[in-house]
């Protein structure tokens, strides 16, 4: 009896602290989407919870070109980054993880300081050389960048699952008279795919997340992503207040994290968890 | 096959300390004439690499290089025509500057504070994710929510919590503005700073928590040690390099801080991080010259860290790879 009480005491205290982990973690999450809800009249009475609820802020902004487009920007910056990394990731992760060859020590050494680099070292920089190249304010512009910073992420979670994949399986490919390029293709790559799932969703938080190359390589609406229209969101005339339009794109551009989260938290833990890096 | 976790990155910057003294007797292995197989194995390898590595190298190695280079130069964009090679004026126009050395104190401040509140918060919870007993589910979502959230939408949250009138945060403690002041300002910096980024201090810190073995906290429990003893001297011993690699990877990030400077106070009362300060020269000066000046600088600066931290893995990931081969 004295064992369940026990118990049931050490559980209650466990559920105490997952309160408090989860009200830190969501109260500027509802806060903010809170304020997107509430109208004009109301959005400035510091209350928590909307004492109005409306929808308005949302229709005004997915009425201005301005933040359509960057939403199609990010998406598509974010998704074509993620695609290449994660498939040059895979490419190095697995010659890292199963072959023998000189400058593997190298390779894993650049991606480790690559990993830590200070990015404002670059934004100077790359600046003068998009600017000369004609690839500053584009698409390819930012996704450069990119790619090279979510590649550290990339091989060092793609390694670890790799490592863990029954490589036997490959053997029994290649005995069965399939190249080693075979092998990785019909063998392993299926194998290896919840692993490079969980590897592009962590990517792609990594794009969707960026400010500073964003901010500095862009100054129109062609390749401007949502963080950076944010920030320069004044309301649709001047003497509007932008607080309900930004903090309703703000969670418009919150939602697919949210989805990510709340769908795939296993992955992401493990996918962080297991040798990761963040870029 | 072992865990896989953390410690490879610690094993990676072990190995690169490490390079030299191994290299010799690998390339004498190396000198036996290779197999067929052999040979097309390391081509495949490199083959592999090659792309991964090109990119990585174009896009850094490239440019930092380009940017010593313009930081030896007068060249602002808007006096095109005055560019010109001045040695290291540059550097002893920023070194001499007090903006510069207000926004590195500040930049050290933040890192520092942050890093150290983020370990013990982190620790806190990496130890209820990975053992609570109930709703373990839940609380890793919620906790992975700070962690994937982007970064300026946090910002704005933060923002509005603390501006008179609007906000939930800013009624509570009366009348003032707290981000015209510079020291709330800098306090509300850090909090959505560490609000951020704590998750994924306690997901780097799990990884090491998962390392630590069940049955010799059980026996170390039976032999009298209090929860507290426990925990420093069972845990903390095993967690050694997951923490030093945590501490080494968010103190790096830390020193980067922007985002949220930026939507926050614009760098204004004397808030500016190192990263701001370089962005407005660039950005809104136009002037590269000064510009890469301070990239070169923060670049070095973030070496001197990486390098410190390096030096601490030396000692500390020989023996955590020994226990993780066995």
């Amino acid at each position: 009896m004295a064992a369940l009480d026990n118990t049931a005491r050490a559980k209650w205290r466990w559920g105490l602290l997952d309160v408090v982990v989860v009200v830190f973690a969501l109260t500027p999450v509802l806060w903010i989407a809170s304020l997107s809800f509430k109208t004009p009249a109301t959005l400035t009475d510091g209350n928590f919870i909307p004492r109005e609820w409306t929808l308005e802020n949302y229709r005004s902004i997915f009425a201005t070109d301005q933040f359509v487009r960057a939403l199609i920007n990010s998406i598509g910056i974010a998704l074509i980054a993620t695609a290449i990394a994660v498939v040059l990731g895979a490419m190095a992760a697995y010659a890292i993880s199963r072959l023998d060859f000189p400058g593997k020590k190298v390779l894993v050494g650049v991606s480790l300081l690559i990993a830590m680099f200070p990015q404002v070292s670059l934004v100077s920089p790359l600046f003068d050389i998009e600017r000369r190249l004609g690839i500053f304010d584009t698409w390819p512009g930012l996704i450069l960048p990119y790619i090279t910073f979510a590649l550290p992420l990339a091989i060092y979670t793609l390694s670890a699952f790799f490592k863990q994949i029954p490589w036997d399986l490959e053997k029994a490919a290649k005995m069965d008279g399939a190249t080693q390029a075979q092998a990785f293709r019909r063998v392993i790559a299926p194998l290896a795919a919840p692993g490079i799932f969980t590897t592009a969703i962590l990517v792609f938080i990594f794009c969707w997340n960026d400010f500073l190359f964003a901010i500095s390589l862009t100054s129109t609406e062609r390749s401007r992503t949502v963080p950076v229209a944010l920030s320069f969101f004044t309301g649709e005339s001047q003497f509007e207040d932008p607080t309900g339009a930004i903090s309703a794109a703000a969670v418009v551009i919150t939602v697919p994290i949210i989805l990510f989260v709340l769908f795939f938290q296993r992955r992401i833990v493990s996918g962080l968890t297991s040798g990761a890096v963040k870029g | 096959m072992s865990v896989p976790t953390t410690p490879v990155a610690a094993e990676a910057a072990a190995e690169q300390t490490q390079d030299s003294t191994r290299k010799p007797a690998t390339r004498r292995r190396g000198k036996a004439p290779l197999s067929e197989g052999k040979k097309a194995e390391r081509r495949l390898g490199l083959l592999l690499c090659a792309p991964a590595a090109l990119v990585m190298i174009a896009v850094t190695a490239y440019p930092i290089i380009y940017s010593v280079w313009l930081s030896l130069q007068r060249y602002d964009l808007k006096f095109p025509d005055e560019r010109q090679f001045v040695g290291l004026e540059n550097y002893v126009t920023v070194l001499t500057n007090e903006y510069w050395w207000t926004a590195f104190g500040v930049t050290m401040l933040i890192t520092v504070v942050t890093v150290a509140v983020e370990l013990v918060l982190g620790m806190g919870l990496a130890l209820i994710m990975h053992r609570t007993l109930v709703g373990r589910g839940i609380v890793r979502t919620a906790a992975l929510i700070p962690y994937g959230i982007v970064t300026v939408v946090a910002a704005f949250s933060w923002r509005y919590a603390w501006t008179p009138g609007t906000g939930y945060l800013a009624n509570l403690v009366g009348d003032g503005a707290p981000l015209t002041e510079r020291a709330s300002s800098l306090a509300i910096i850090m909090l959505a700073e560490i609000w951020k980024t704590t998750p994924f201090m306690a997901l780097l810190l799990m990884s090491g928590l998962a390392l630590v073995p069940d049955d010799l906290l059980k026996a170390a429990s039976m032999d009298g040690a209090s929860a507290w003893q426990r925990f420093t001297k069972v845990m903390l011993p095993v967690m050694k390099p997951a923490i030093l690699v945590a501490l080494l990877f968010r103190t790096l990030d830390a020193f980067r801080v922007f985002d949220n400077i930026y939507v926050l106070t614009a760098g204004g009362n004397e808030t500016s991080s190192v990263s701001m300060l370089a962005y407005n020269n660039l950005i809104r000066g136009l002037n590269l010259g000064i510009g890469s000046t301070m990239s070169v600088l923060i670049f070095l600066t973030v070496a001197v860290i990486a390098f410190i931290f390096v030096k601490l893995f030396g000692t500390a990931a020989p023996g955590s790879s020994e226990e993780e081969r066995r």
